[in-house]
């Protein structure tokens, strides 16, 4: 098995970046204040948009940078680290999606635009919360050159921002994808979730009442790369969340007294804290040996990079978020306390893209048989 | 106590099975609090405190306690058959916790009589509903560093400070109230003094926290001057600092004496085993998961092994060693296990984990918001980092740290 890692210059020269970037444009009033955001922050999304991290894995022909998925990991983990609250992740899966599923033709049509902004979400999940991304409910059914759609899709985050959704659809009992058009969604048929990170702008999308060109109906169905991108993105946000977490309760530990002593002396408290150092230190390791493995395309070693990096991580980050909260005592039980929002995007990520137990059993066989 | 005959103990099961059926008040319409550290709104609170009203009326509440202060004084174990089918019919709470749990039992142990006729009954009644002014923004886990002040003046105390965390703070009469009464002493919890405290007096304002889940359910308590009569002073100046031991030894269930009557929306394992009937894991239920079974059988055999303690700490001769770590850990065991199986409740529920209170998440959001609310048992009442401690110094005489 390999166990190697590569950082090239420009992931060097991402990570400082888009470091400083989610540092200034993300404190964490930031971060409070748009939490009931109703709309996505437009200014944000076009700086990010200007710097040209859209395109860090578009292929150049396409008008990206061509630099490959393993280059938005800086991004993903920085916006992780400051909890910043953007479409990035599902734009870039979208695009991923795009360039490895899409006819020659939509790439064209496509790929530049969400370079340039254009914001596509992913339409996967079902209200029945199955991660198993082609085994799904939804139907695409042909009448003449339109396909009518059917079926509800959660959690599509930032739809109501969004220019374009990849939907997940059977056709003729095949899950296949379809790319849906901002202006193709009736009036009413997108809907608020509540969910529990309240940074993230999550939707329900009814499909019924659809009608899309048969010509969106994307031309491959890879939804191995879908998954491959979302649990990249995914872990990179965990490591970065567990950084932020971490610094929140040293923090606290340094500061908060009780009998005379810094409650960071108390053992108790230290060692977990230490037992999620070492936790963060293992899943940036992970996901760094996921990027570089992908870079390579090697899907054999991706995919078990992959699930080790989602599955530690969601575990490790979960934890800290649970500690946080019990290691600020009564002042961690309160809403003013920012425990509770790497709680929250802990459990979020958690329960993305399948949590630690689901990942766990697809790597038995590979590992074991 | 007057010995009761396994007949009499039967019929009296069969008579309160049969009133709490008859009487059951029904669903709310409305998410009730899971504890009284939840109660977060006017309709919750009345809603429980009418049932809790109801049941006393009924003469199911404070049953072992001395009739001439409003209780039965009936024994013991016909107060724990009650509890015991209000806890099996999965009936709502008493809201006034701390009084039925703590100071009621603190005041019938070491209270004046006129402290007893005043307040007793109308703790059982639900009348009056008491808070508890332990924890303040700078000393909670240190409760002995207290720094809230009580001066005498003539025949009031002025109290100045404020106290933290103060659960039913706004629906309270009464306050538990640990305050300082002198900054001298051979130590930190000499000057310590303890009061029953008025708190519908000018000069004390309980302003609502907004807990991690969104809710509101606990206050901060300002005091600018407040005046409480002299009397209120329970015991002596300086004593205030034994009392409240007394006072924990009941809150954490170490000591009995307590009124009756459940204290919180019984959680139990069955219920998570219920959920993972119909909560979906990418496509069938939970509990066809080989990892969720085990970690289902694994919380069902904690939580039986908590029953069991139970019973057996009843046994004396099969608790040596160390006959108190059982009554000693009640809290750390019962509110750490729930915690993790509100986390397994939630972990059942694939994508749906990720959602919050709301229609379209599993029963309504509510086992992400218990798991949220668990913390009130893990944090409330002293932490369970200072229950191993105390279990730790207390139980296996290890030195403090
Ligand atoms: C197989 C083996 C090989 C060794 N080889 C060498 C060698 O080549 N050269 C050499 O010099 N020594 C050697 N040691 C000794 C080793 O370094 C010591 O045993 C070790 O540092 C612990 O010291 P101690 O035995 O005095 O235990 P103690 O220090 O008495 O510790 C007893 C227990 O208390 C805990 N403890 C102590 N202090 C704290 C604290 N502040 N906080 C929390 N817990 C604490 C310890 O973790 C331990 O569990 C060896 C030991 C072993 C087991
Ligand atoms: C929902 C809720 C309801 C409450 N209701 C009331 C109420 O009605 N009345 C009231 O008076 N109080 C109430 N409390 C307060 C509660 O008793 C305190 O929050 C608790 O005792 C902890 O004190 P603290 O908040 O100051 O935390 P701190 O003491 O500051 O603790 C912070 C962290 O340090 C740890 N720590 C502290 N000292 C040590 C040590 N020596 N060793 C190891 N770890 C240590 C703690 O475990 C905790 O993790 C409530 C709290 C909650 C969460």
């Amino acid at each position: 098995m390999s166990s190697q890692i590569t950082f090239s210059d420009e992931q060097t020269m991402l990570l400082d970046t888009a470091t400083e970037f989610c540092r200034k444009h993300s404190p964490i009033e930031t971060v409070r204040a748009r939490l009931d955001a109703d709309q996505i922050d437009a200014t944000t999304w076009k700086e990010i948009t200007d710097l040209g991290w859209l395109g860090i894995n578009v292929p150049e022909e396409f008008g990206g940078l061509g630099l490959g998925l393993s280059c938005v990991v800086p991004v993903a983990e920085s916006m992780g680290r400051y909890l910043m609250g953007t479409p990035y992740n599902g734009a870039i899966t979208a695009s991923e999606c795009l360039a490895t599923s899409g006819s020659r033709e939509q790439k064209e049509e496509w790929l530049p635009k969400i370079v340039s902004g254009a914001i596509g979400a992913m339409a996967l999940i079902e209200t029945n919360g199955s991660w198993i991304l082609d085994q799904i409910e939804a139907q695409a059914i042909a009448s003449e050159d339109m396909f009518e759609l059917s079926g509800t899709k959660c959690f599509v985050t930032d739809a109501d921002a969004a220019d374009f959704y990849i939907v997940s659809v059977n056709v003729e009992a095949k899950a296949r994808l379809a790319l849906v058009k901002r202006e193709q969604i009736p009036e009413g048929n997108l809907h608020r979730e509540i969910v529990i990170d309240e940074t993230r702008r999550s939707y329900q999308l009814d499909l019924d009442g659809i009608m899309v060109p048969v010509d969106q109906l994307l031309e491959g169905s890879d939804f191995q790369a879908i998954e491959f991108a979302s649990l990249l993105l995914l872990s990179a946000e965990i490591t970065g969340g567990l950084v932020g977490s971490i610094h929140t309760i040293v923090e606290y530990l340094n500061t908060r007294r009780a009998f005379d002593k810094v409650i960071g002396s108390y053992q108790a408290l230290k060692h977990p804290t230490v037992k999620i150092l070492l936790d963060l230190e293992a899943s940036r390791s992970h996901l760094y040996h996921a990027a570089t493995v992908l870079a390579d395309d090697n899907a054999g070693e991706a995919e078990i990079a992959l699930r080790m990096a989602k599955a530690h991580g969601s575990a490790a980050f979960a934890f800290a978020g649970d500690r946080a909260v019990q290691f600020h005592g009564g002042f961690g039980f309160t809403y003013e306390c920012d425990a509770q929002l790497y709680l929250r995007r802990a459990l979020w990520c958690q329960y993305q893209f399948g949590d630690e137990a689901y990942h766990r059993q697809l790597l038995e066989p590979i590992l074991l048989d | 106590m007057t010995a009761t005959t396994e007949k009499e103990r039967q019929e009296f099961q069969q008579e309160v099975a049969a009133w709490f059926v008859e009487n059951n008040p029904g669903d709310p319409g409305f998410l009730l609090p899971e504890t009284f550290m939840e109660v977060g709104t006017d309709a919750q609170f009345e809603y429980l405190r009418d049932w809790q009203r109801k049941v006393y009326e009924a003469g199911f509440l404070g049953m072992a306690w001395p009739e001439e202060y409003g209780g039965r004084g009936m024994p013991q174990v016909f107060q724990d058959i009650a509890t015991q089918e209000m806890a099996s019919q999965r009936l709502p709470f008493m809201p006034n916790t701390i009084g039925l749990n703590w100071a009621g039992p603190l005041i019938l142990k070491m209270g004046r009589e006129e402290d007893k006729q005043k307040y007793i009954k109308n703790i059982l009644s639900a009348e009056d509903i008491w808070c508890q002014g332990f924890s303040e923004p700078e000393a909670g886990s240190d409760l002995g560093n207290s720094q809230c002040r009580a001066v005498r003046d003539g025949d009031d105390y002025v109290i100045n400070g404020s106290k933290i965390w103060t659960s039913l703070g706004s629906y309270a009469k009464y306050m538990i109230l640990l305050a300082r009464t002198s900054t001298g002493g051979a130590n930190k919890y000499a000057g310590l003094s303890y009061f029953l405290a008025p708190m519908h007096v000018e000069g004390i304002d309980p302003k609502p926290i907004q807990k991690l889940t969104g809710e509101y359910g606990f206050c901060q308590t300002y005091f600018d001057n407040a005046r409480i009569p002299a009397d209120c002073l329970m015991g002596s100046e300086g004593e205030g600092w034994n009392i409240a031991m007394v006072t924990l030894t009941f809150e954490r269930g170490a000591t009995g004496g307590q009124a009756g009557g459940i204290a919180s929306m019984e959680l139990n394992i069955n219920d998570v085993v219920e959920l993972s009937r119909r909560a979906m894991r990418n496509g069938k239920p939970a509990i066809e998961d080989p990892h969720i079974r085990s970690q289902l059988v694994q919380l069902i055999t904690e939580s039986r092994g908590n029953q069991l303690m139970a019973a057996r700490a009843k046994i004396p001769a099969l608790a040596t060693d160390w006959p108190t770590a059982v009554p000693m850990s009640g809290k750390l065991r019962g509110s750490e296990l729930k915690r993790r199986m509100c986390q397994l409740a939630v972990s059942l529920q694939g994508a749906n984990g990720a959602r919050f209170v709301s229609e379209q998440a599993i029963d309504g959001g509510k086992w992400q918001r218990s798991y949220f609310n668990s913390f009130s048992g893990t944090i409330g009442g002293g932490t369970s980092e200072i229950q191993h401690n105390i279990v730790g110094e207390r139980v296996l005489g290890l030195p403090k740290s």
